[in-house]
């Protein structure tokens, strides 16, 4: 419609409104009336969902963002060493800072000592570079008797650290209050000299081949469970109800069943002296004395994860085939195909919804999981969740912990949202 | 099995193969859990069956185990924990997330799918995380190693199942029956408790049922929420999985399973009677 009849659209319309025949009861347009009626239900709506609304935002996405935002925050070093980290700003970084940024940073150190800050910041600069936390403690306790005023030599006799470059570029470094350095150690880089960046030494890169194996291990544990899913899928699809009604108690009782009693369950039966094991040397396959170790290793985590997960990949499958009409594969045999070329091209591309909402299911709560790998996966077994909880719980460097969630986040969030594109949150069934 | 005539021999393997391979599949579903059982019962401190066992011994089995858990006052206190802990969120979950749910099937909802999106965030993002940030800020308001902020926590993850199951429900309520209450001349809250409340009630105890069973068994939020005095059943046996595997924890994973039946076998009558009012015959 042209602008011009547009107005004159509009303008009809208004008269019409305020015409007494299309007015409500209480003399109001019915235009508005109707708008008002609208809004009032919207509103009503509304209320209901506000109060989960209000609940879900403050007890939950409120710590998701302060989970976030502590992964760029960066405030120990620029809080305890405010003095140092001023005058470092105006440091090149070519040579050695002067005399007094030296003098700066030794008396902050023993005011951070008296404050019983000193551990915090030994702590910070050393998950920076090993090392400088016994540099540090080293230093204040010879500062603490030093009586001269030459600050720069006795602290370049202390440690040898104080004489290099390299260690000031550090502290100038993390003076910063906020940085994206956590997110550098999350990929094995660092910063190097005059901005650049850098790998971090060889025996620290160690959360590349972690992020790589959660996801190889999230990618066998998916395979696998579609290789094992389907053909059950299919066998609960065609029995009779009756049938695979009791059928599918089998997948569901797992399904509720606490997670820890299945893993304490995988321990029992896989360790040295489990079930399987015994079962295996029974049977005469191995001796006594060989027994498999399949327990605390990678093989530990794939078969526990497996089996946990499988429910996840059989349930959407199943709710798919349920919808397959049997009469396809009928006419495509009665057609001359074969069982496998009828199977292949007609039954299979029909199951692809299901395929594919159950692979990303499985491989999202796969790259997230943390409890099986803790307790059966060793070392060879953990993932990136349980390198999430170490540096929580053990080495408390929050920040990089942090970033590695965040990371995690974010690749779990675009699978998600990938996952809303083909099957729709809306559509997620459970049980 | 009867095979169509024209099956031949070829046929006959194949699908006698897909039988024994899908009855694998089973196997290794459901034997991890059966296999605790009967273990959980062993006379002899050990994980695996004895020739007494073997042999079904009286003497190999006993319920030492179960005497164990009974009278140590760790795992009482534990259970007492899991239990306040689970039904105190299931409580506000349901009731939140229920009242969610009404407001979301409701056509004048406005931006429903990114608020659909915010409620089942929970759900969404792996534990670890949602662990981590509510450590970070439960700890600044000092709500961590509290009794109330475990439940809180508890709570909002279990919320988007009650959502979920309860908008299932109510996708396919008739409409039309709460207008012909109203028209009868019922009032609005007479009409939700008489005639909505009824019919989506099975909706809102599988939900409910959901989020007990979802803090029941959560360890990853109780492991960095929590402190001792705070314990959960799930923690406890978490500690005792990493320190020195014993046998009562068998005993507690089988007393666990037991539960994890009676919640399934009450879900799946809800869901039966639910497709039975809705005129779907039950499946």
């Amino acid at each position: 419609m042209s602008k011009p009849r547009l107005i004159l659209f509009d303008r009809t319309l208004n008269k019409l409104t305020k015409s007494s025949l299309t007015s409500t009861a209480d003399g109001l347009p019915l235009k508005q009336s109707l708008k008002k009626a609208e809004r009032g239900r919207r509103f009503k709506a509304l209320m209901f969902v506000l109060p989960l609304l209000a609940f879900v935002s403050v007890s939950f996405v409120l710590p998701i963002f302060d989970m976030l935002f502590r992964s760029v925050d960066n405030p120990v070093v620029s809080t305890y060493l405010p003095k140092t980290i001023e005058k470092l700003t105006l440091w090149k970084g070519k040579e050695l800072p002067k005399a007094e940024v030296f003098e700066t940073l030794a008396k902050e150190l023993l005011i951070a000592k008296k404050n019983r800050t000193i551990g915090k910041v030994a702590a910070r600069l050393n998950f920076e570079t090993s090392g400088m936390r016994s540099a540090i403690n080293k230093t204040v306790r010879k500062i603490k008797k030093y009586k001269g005023t030459r600050y720069k030599e006795a602290l370049i006799k202390f440690d040898k650290r104080w004489g290099e470059t390299n260690t000031w570029d550090t502290i100038k470094r993390i003076g910063d209050r906020y940085t994206g350095v956590q997110y550098l150690a999350a990929l094995d880089l660092k910063m190097g000299p005059e901005g650049s960046i850098i790998a971090q030494p060889e025996d620290r890169q160690i959360y590349v081949k972690i992020f790589l194996r959660t996801l190889w291990i999230s990618l066998v544990v998916t395979l696998t469970c579609l290789l094992l899913a389907f053909p059950v899928s299919y066998l609960l699809a065609t029995l009779p109800l009756r049938v695979s009604n009791i059928l599918m108690v089998m997948v569901l009782l797992p399904f509720w069943t606490s997670l820890l009693v299945r893993t304490t369950s995988w321990i029992v039966l896989l360790q040295r002296n489990g079930v399987v094991n015994d079962i295996i040397v029974w049977l005469g396959i191995i001796d006594d004395g060989s027994r498999i170790q399949m327990v605390y290793n990678q093989t530990g985590t794939l078969v526990a994860m497996t089996q946990i997960l499988l429910p996840f990949m059989i349930l959407p499958l199943y709710s798919v085939m349920k919808t397959i009409s049997p009469s396809y594969m009928k006419a495509a045999r009665s057609l001359g195909a074969s069982p496998l070329r009828a199977f292949a091209r007609v039954y299979v591309p029909q199951t692809v919804p299901g395929i594919g909402a159950g692979c990303l299911l499985v491989f999202i709560l796969s790259i997230g999981y943390y409890i099986t790998p803790a307790l059966v996966g060793g070392q060879s077994g953990q993932l990136i969740s349980n390198f999430i909880a170490y540096h929580m719980k053990s080495s408390l460097n929050w920040g990089l912990a942090a970033a590695l969630g965040t990371i995690l986040l974010f690749a779990v969030l675009s699978l998600y949202w990938l996952y809303n594109k083909i099957v729709g949150i809306d559509n997620m069934k459970l049980g | 099995m009867a095979f169509p005539p024209y099956t031949g021999l070829g046929g006959k393997i194949s699908h006698y193969s897909f039988l024994i391979f899908c009855a694998c599949v089973f196997l290794f579903l459901i034997a991890p859990i059966l296999v605790i059982i009967p273990l959980s019962f062993n006379a002899e401190p050990y994980f695996t069956f004895t020739e007494g066992m073997m042999s079904l011994d009286r003497e190999a089995y006993s319920i030492r185990w179960y005497k164990d858990i009974a009278t140590n006052p760790q795992w009482i206190f534990s259970a007492k924990n899991s239990i306040i802990v689970a039904t105190s969120s299931t409580v506000i979950a349901t009731v939140l997330g229920t009242l969610a749910a009404l407001g979301l099937s409701q056509s004048h909802m406005p931006y429903r799918p990114l608020v659909m999106g915010v409620l089942i965030s929970p759900m969404i993002v792996p534990l670890i995380i949602s662990a981590a940030g509510m450590f970070f800020f439960y700890s600044k308001i000092g709500l961590s190693q509290t009794m109330p902020g475990l439940i809180l926590a508890h709570a909002v993850l279990g919320t988007p199942f009650v959502v979920i199951t309860v908008t299932a429900t109510l996708a396919g309520f008739d409409h039309s029956l709460t207008k012909a209450a109203q028209s009868l001349g019922s009032g609005t809250s007479r009409t939700f408790f008489k005639i909505q409340m009824p019919l989506i009630l099975p909706g809102v105890v599988s939900g409910a049922l959901f989020a007990f069973i979802t803090s029941f068994d959560e360890v990853v939020v109780v492991f960095f929420l929590a402190g001792f005095e705070q314990r959960t059943i799930p923690r406890q046996m978490w500690a005792g999985i990493r320190e020195q595997i014993s046998p009562t924890i068998l005993a507690v994973a089988t007393i666990l399973v037991c539960v994890s039946i009676l919640l399934l076998t009450t879900v799946e009558l809800l869901r039966r009677r639910n497709e039975r009012l809705r005129g779907v015959s039950p499946g």
